[in-house]
Formats: C-alpha cells, structure tokens, sequence
C-alpha cells in the first residue's frame, strides 16, 4: 500500500486531568473517504483540532505528505492543502455568502478577479448558486452547512476535514449533500469526516474509525464496525452487546 | 463598497471650498475636521476593517508629531523629511505595539486596554523627558515657505490635508478590494474561521496596525505644522484617542467615508455647541457622548448606513409610488 496521505501517530492531548485523546492512531489513504465515530465526548473534535493545527498535542506526530506537520498554525496547513469545516458553522456572519467563500479562494488567486470567478464556481458546485448574493446570516442551516463546505472547498485542498458536515439536516437535505461529497472525493480529495448519521458514515465511507473515550477502539470497513461488540458497547454500555444477542457479538 | 468615482467627487467638491470662502473660520474649521478625519481613518483601518479596537490611537498621532518637530528644531531636518519620518516612527510604534499584542493573541477589551496603556506611558515619557520638551513642549520656528512645509495661506494648508485625506480614503478604497482587506475584514468577522482558511491572522492584524499607524501618524505630522506647536498632552492625551475612534463608529466602522462624515458631524455640532455656550472645559466630550449614545441608538452602523438605508427607502417607495400612479 502507498504511503497514506495523513497520518496520526500516537497523538494525545490533555487538558489537566482529562486525557481527551489518549495515544491515538489512524491513517487515511489518498482519494478515500474515512469516517471518524465514536460516542459524545470520545474526543474526535479534539483530535481534529490536533490534525488542523488549532490544538497542539500533548504526545505523539502527525504526518501528512511525508512531512512532520504536528504543531504548524492552521494558516500553515491549509496552504499545504488541509481544510476544515467546524462542527458549529463558523460563518463570517456580516458578509454574503459569495465574500464568505472569496476569503477561501483568495487563498491560491490573489487576483481580486481570479478569486471572485473561483468562488462562483466553487458556490454552484455546492448548490449555493442562487443565493451569492445574499447575507450568510439569512441562511438556514443546511445552506450554512453547504457555505460553510464551500469556503473550505474555496481553498482548493488535498486533504478536507469535515466535522459534523451532517448534523441537524433533515434526510432530504442529507440525500441532496451526500453525493457531493462522494464527488469531492472522485475528483482526489481526500475526505476524513466525523459523523453521528451512520447512514451516511455507511454509505459514503470506505474505511471507519471508532475513538472511545480518546483511544482508537476499532477500525474497519463500515459493515466491519457495525458488527463489533466493542463498538456496541461503547455507544450502548456494558453487556448491551450480549443483550442483543449472538447476532452482533464475535 | 465605495467606488473611487464618489471619492472623486468627494474631494474635488471639498478642494472648490477655498475657491468659493476665503473665510479663516470656515477654512479653520475644515482643516481640523480633515485631520481628526485623517486621525480617524487611521484608526479605521485596524478597528472599522479590521475589528481591533485600539483606545491609544494618540500613541502614532504624538509619535508622527513630536518626531517632525524634534527633527526639525533639535536637529535641523528639512520640514518634508520630517514629516516623512514622523510618518514612519508612527508605523515603527504601531510595529512594536503590534507585534507584542498579536503575538500573545491579546483581542477585545485586552487589546484596547494595551494600547490605552501604551498612549498612556508616551504621554508620561513626553512630559518628563527632556527631548520632547518635557512639560513646556515644543515650538516649531515660523517659517513660512513651502520649503519648510509651512504656508501664508489658509487654502494652501487645506489642500495639503485634504490631499492627505484623498490619499487615505484610497487607501480603505483598495483595502475593500485586495486580498489583503478581505482577509483584514474575515479577521474581524470570525478569526478562526479565517485562520482554517489559510489567513496569517497575526500578520494581517500587524499590517493594518502599522498602516493604521502610519495614516493617523500623518495627522500628527500635520498637526505640528499647521500649529507649530505640541506638548504631551495633545500628542499623546485621550482626547486624540477618543476622537480617532468616535468618528469612524459614529460615521461609519469599516466604510471609506465614515471616518470623514463622522468628523464633519462631530466638528459642526461641537463648534455649534461652543457658538451657544461658550467655550466651557469639557464640552466637547458632552457633545461627542451625546451624539455617541444617539447613534448607537437609533444608527448603530454608522451614519453613512443611515444615508444607504434612507436611500433604498426612498428608492422604494419612489418606486411603490409609480406602480400605483
């Protein structure tokens, strides 16, 4: 197998008393799509503040092309090519929608032109073509969610991290994103995302990554994880795995 | 997003005044409303575009003044090479103050209380040390030539600031269409968002603190010479600090015109003031809280909002009139 495109070497990170993430590992592939779950409080916002540089580690590297990037700025890593969502939309509320994604094509156009023309691409591509014009605050939230993919998309990157890109839209608006998602990643973006809406962590992922409590519980193919009992009852507690019967349990 | 036609217009309208008055007291008046606008558009650059609320605008006005007028009386200097250098010492203290609070990522009320401090410490510095003239000041020869940047006319000195002005109001016009605004403005919006994408925030906030800096820097510059005088407390007191940030937000935070509309109306209501009660002590900060409390009140986004909404108003109901007739 090729080298991965990203990959986290034993990081942890603690905040006093709490390890949020505790020595973990995962590795994604290039033109892949992988999926980070695990329950509330599992520490997956944590660790992908480690990845985009918001959070330093308290232990452990990240890679990504080859290179050590553990610790560089957020600016830094998103001119080699990371991008991030935020798991509550992080929207530049006083400016239109077309201004809010010219922030992230500014990034590789530093022509004015060349960065409004990118951004109007970028804005149709996510459905957004109709609404350019309009004030980001007057969107609702599954407009904000496609603007808020569309700014990190702006930024033209190799490697997109999205957090919660899902969460709180209805199941059309989740049929209506999904494949654009998948497209992103037929185009070599590599997606790493992290999903409470199994649905779509089963349909969309290739690989999935279990984070329980900070630590790497399980990985695997999605029907792989589903069917771990580890995994079971780290979202349903203890026995939950055994209640359920021989189905579930190894 | 203002055009560079209406800042065209603008200054050439304003450049006829002297062709029209050759009034001291209406050429007076106008010079120090366009240096507080200059001051003002100075510190509109970081706060209005940039979201940093600075409180010690006056540390880059006294540091422009009191470098032009050091450099002239104590060593000599050519008046223009002065004003230069006045221009740059500001940008050099808008660099160190800059570079200390970004650094350690001081925002908000933090930052605004830092640079307070700082205004405050030059203040304290200028009235005790002997270069500045400690408490006594300085006085700059009058010289009136060119040459020295001084002039016999009233209009002469008007043009000049009002060049000044020009200048600055071109510099917010590219600001509002350069990557370099963008990313000023996605600062101010939401900073981390900014920095996920790939905006050096710290470094964008230190570029417009020094150009910040260096514009209201110039307002000093021309302070001293239309004066031909200062003392610590007018280049580094709060009164210059507290103008330099009331007439952009009263104006208008974050637009090319506000800081100069802001300055037009502060300055008119504040003579106006002084035409029915005299020149009492401290009625000039009566009149700006006055005004201050009536904008956020009732134009929370400035006047110049005000202007653009009763625009679109009247352009509504203009045309809701020709539907119905």
């Amino acid at each position: 197998m090729a080298e991965p495109l990203l990959s986290v070497d034993h990081v942890s990170c603690r905040f006093g008393g709490l390890l949020a993430v505790n020595s973990a590992s995962l590795t994604v592939p290039a033109a892949s799509i992988t999926a980070l779950i695990g329950p509330n409080g599992a520490g997956k916002t944590t660790l992908f503040a480690i990845i985009s540089g918001f959070q330093r580690p308290s232990g452990g590297v990240v890679r990504y092309q080859g290179d050590t990037i553990t610790g560089l700025p957020p600016h830094e890593l998103a001119w080699r090519g990371i991008a991030r969502t935020f798991q509550i939309v992080q929207l530049f509320a006083g400016l239109s929608v077309r201004e809010n994604i010219l922030v992230g094509a500014h990034l590789r156009h530093p022509k004015r032109s060349d960065a409004l023309a990118a951004a109007d691409i970028v804005g149709r591509e996510v459905g957004l073509g109709a609404m350019l014009d309009r004030s980001a605050d007057t969107l609702t939230v599954a407009s904000r969610k496609r603007l808020e993919l569309a700014r990190a998309l702006a930024t033209e990157p190799k490697l997109l991290l999205l957090d919660e890109v899902l969460a709180g839209l209805n199941p059309a608006e989740i049929r209506d994103i999904a494949p654009i998602i998948r497209n992103l990643c037929a185009r070599g973006i590599s997606i790493l995302m992290i999903e409470h809406v199994m649905q779509a962590v089963m349909s969309l992922s290739q690989h999935v990554f279990v984070l329980a409590e900070g630590c790497v519980i399980a990985e695997g193919t999605p029907t792989e994880v589903a069917a771990n009992h580890e995994v079971v009852e780290a979202y349903l507690g203890h026995g939950a795995a055994k209640k359920l019967g021989g189905a579930h349990a190894h | 997003m203002t055009g560079v036609r209406p800042i065209l217009a603008v200054v050439i309208a304003l450049a006829a005044v002297p062709l029209i008055t050759d009034s001291n007291t209406v050429l007076n008046f106008l010079v120090v409303t366009l240096l507080i606008a200059l001051a003002g558009q100075g510190w509109n650059v970081l706060g209005g575009y940039g979201g940093q609320y600075s409180f010690g605008h006056a540390a880059f006005f006294g540091t422009g003044a009191y470098v032009t007028a050091i450099l002239q009386v104590r060593y000599n200097a050519n008046a223009w090479v002065g004003f230069a250098a006045g221009i740059a010492g500001g940008a050099a203290v808008g660099a160190f103050i800059g570079a200390l609070t970004f650094r350690v990522g001081l925002r908000g009320s933090y930052f605004a209380l830092v640079t307070l401090a700082f205004a405050e410490v030059l203040r304290i510095i200028a009235s005790v040390a002997p270069i500045t003239g400690a408490g006594v000041g300085i006085l700059v020869k009058l010289d009136l030539r060119a040459a020295a940047l001084q002039f016999e006319s009233r209009a002469m000195f008007y043009w000049f600031i009002l060049a000044l002005v020009a200048v600055a109001l071109m510099i917010a016009h590219a600001i509002e269409r350069s990557r370099f605004g963008t990313w000023l403005i996605a600062v101010r919006e939401n900073e981390d968002a900014a920095k996920a994408l790939g905006v050096n925030a710290p470094r964008v906030k230190l570029g417009a603190m020094v150009l910040s800096a260096a514009i209201t820097a110039a307002a000093g510059c021309f302070y001293v010479q239309y004066f031909l005088f200062i003392d610590s407390g007018i280049a580094y007191g709060t009164r210059l600090s507290i103008e330099a940030l009331l007439t952009p937000i009263i104006g208008g935070a974050g637009t090319v015109f506000g800081p100069l509309l802001g300055a037009l109306v502060v300055q008119a209501l504040g003579e106006g003031a002084k035409l029915i009660a005299g020149d009492a002590p401290g009625l000039n900060l009566i009149v700006y809280g006055a005004v201050l409390v009536l904008v956020i009140a009732f134009a929370p986004r400035g006047l110049i909002r005000l202007v653009d909404d009763a625009n679109r108003w009247l352009s509504r109901s203009a045309k809701l009139e020709s539907a119905h007739g």
